[in-house]
């Protein structure tokens, strides 16, 4: 809270061009409705009427209960699900803007491999590869090589308290808390300037908690953009800089930053 | 953009000119009512980048391996184009690989094109040994130095994971993994730029299956070579493949990420597929 006062407070004339420039993510009006041929073609509303933006270095907390959306909209700014109507817009470093909701599927592969990650909120690897190889892989795929990329890993899952006999093993045999810890480890790896986390915390005990609240601290002030789910209000005030809260069909949405809540 | 489909056609039969109007997955059949003729493929397009892992799905009968072979060459378009990287007229501008000439889709088949099929037979020489069979694609791809052609073959049999010694051993001796572990070094020992795979691993047991999958995807990130695998099995599709193409009758269904294929399905018939697996 201290730290933004004082980075507000720093935040001269020179910086207000720049932080017009600051945009990462700028979500208008997206809806998404499933409709299920095969049930007599009912549908069912997933979500309706989001809009939200999100800033390079900023962390949107997604709040709302249960089944009201959330994990959906995550799923759609990563194209997994398409939305109908509104549109996703991403800013690119270059300054070009990319509609996540209508570009080519080539492109959403460029995006995914470089720009855009998603921390899921199960880890889904094949049981035949370890936890090393499972978070050193992003980065390899990226061309770098396997020696860099397992000390890189080795770190990440060090830092997140998995203890090195378990980095031989597929994590799939690991418990919970452990697979949730690989996958941020994974999800994290490869540098990318909009990270999306569902449930990063939701199964782990504090102080794995404590340490991945910290990871995402230091992805703050590498100035990457993230849009979180989190069920925990302590939690959400310590690492988001503003929530969204999501609710269900045409009801108002509220967008709040965190200071204004504090205040 | 490395190989682009533009409405291929495959009309078995007769044909007359409302084949491909009267079939296709809207009518829910792929024999014309008019004539009779069967619509394998009914104006398909996609298209497949650098380094892009494409999968086609759909039914036995879909006409998913008929388009394979109408991309490899294997059997030739009624109707559309098809253009490939580097095939070009003599202005320099795209050429339809359709309208060239054998030599130059001989050349496109035996260097930049290779295809894997389900049945080893197709793509293995059965006279010749593994190194052979390797060495006559080697060939085919313009190496003429013996010593070249040997040490090649034995770097991909090393790349295959099989034991060296075993280059001189004839196709037959080998088990059906190990044939399609040869057919995977053949097609790739010409350094293509696409490799089309028909059904790799349908009929090996659970355990050679993976092992395949895991090879093919690890020599792809090595080699950064593009991909289009026909399967029928969504889990193998899954996990190799970037965009999926489904198809039924003939027709594109639905063409998407493949994980929007598999989470957020569109068509009926795509998300009866999925709404089917085990």
């Amino acid at each position: 809270m201290k730290k933004m006062k004082k980075r507000n407070m720093h935040a001269g004339p020179s910086l207000i061009r720049q932080s017009e420039n600051r945009m990462k993510l700028d979500v208008q009006n997206i809806g998404k409705t499933f409709t299920l041929h095969n049930r007599n073609s009912v549908q069912v509303c997933g979500f309706s009427n989001v809009s939200f933006s999100v800033n390079r270095g900023e962390m949107l907390a997604l709040t709302g209960p249960s089944g009201v959306g959330k994990s959906s909209i995550l799923k759609a700014i990563y194209r997994t699900y398409l939305t109908n109507p509104g549109s996703i817009l991403f800013h690119r470093t270059d300054g070009s803007v990319i509609n996540l909701a209508s570009c080519g599927e080539s492109q959403v592969l460029n995006l995914r491999r470089r720009e855009i990650g998603f921390v899921t909120q199960f880890l889904k690897v094949l049981p035949r590869i370890t936890a090393l190889q499972a978070v050193a892989s992003p980065l390899v795929e990226l061309g770098e090589t396997e020696q860099t990329s397992s000390l890189q890993a080795a770190y990440l899952l060090d830092l997140l308290g998995i203890r090195e006999e378990l980095f031989h093993i597929s994590p799939l045999t690991f418990s919970g808390g452990e697979q949730q810890r690989v996958n941020i480890a994974r999800g994290v790896i490869a540098p990318k300037e909009l990270l999306l986390l569902d449930e990063p915390t939701a199964s782990l005990d504090e102080k794995s908690s404590d340490r991945v609240l910290e990871l995402l601290m230091e992805l703050k002030k590498k100035d990457i953009a993230m849009i979180g789910i989190f069920h925990d209000k302590g939690k959400i005030e310590r690492v988001a800089d503003k929530t969204y809260n999501v609710q269900r069909e045409d009801s108002p949405v509220m967008t709040s930053s965190i200071q204004q809540e504090a205040a | 953009m490395l190989l682009d489909v533009r409405n291929v056609s495959k009309i078995y039969g007769t044909s007359c000119d409302q084949c491909l109007s009267l079939t296709g997955v809207e009518h829910d059949r792929a024999i014309c009512p008019e004539c009779g003729s069967v619509v394998a493929v009914n104006s398909i397009s996609l298209s497949a980048r650098k380094n892009e892992i494409l999968g086609i799905v759909g039914e036995s009968g879909s006409g998913k391996s008929t388009l394979l072979q109408l991309i490899y060459q294997d059997i030739r378009a009624s109707s559309g184009e098809i253009f490939f990287q580097g095939v070009t007229d003599k202005n320099g501008q795209p050429s339809n690989i359709l309208h060239e000439p054998p030599s130059a889709v001989s050349r496109l088949r035996s260097k930049e094109m290779s295809m894997i099929y389900q049945n080893p037979r197709l793509g293995l020489n059965f006279l010749f040994s593994a190194g052979g069979n390797i060495a006559e694609r080697i060939i085919g791809a313009g190496e003429r130095r013996y010593d070249e052609i040997r040490s090649n073959a034995l770097d991909y049999i090393r790349r295959i994971e099989m034991e060296t010694s075993r280059i001189d051993d004839y196709p037959e001796e080998f088990s059906g993994g190990q044939q399609q572990r040869i057919q995977i070094a053949k097609a790739l020992s010409s350094s293509p730029q696409l490799l089309l795979l028909d059904e790799p691993t349908t009929g090996l047991d659970v355990s050679v299956q993976a092992k395949i999958l895991d090879l093919i995807k690890e020599l792809q990130q090595d080699m950064g070579f593009s991909m289009i695998i026909v399967s029928h099995d969504l889990g193998v599709i899954n996990h190799l493949t970037d965009i999926t193409v489904v198809m039924k009758h003939g027709t594109l269904v639905e063409y998407g990420l493949t994980d929007q294929i598999l989470e957020d399905p569109q068509h009926p018939y795509t998300q009866l597929l999925v709404s089917s697996i085990l």
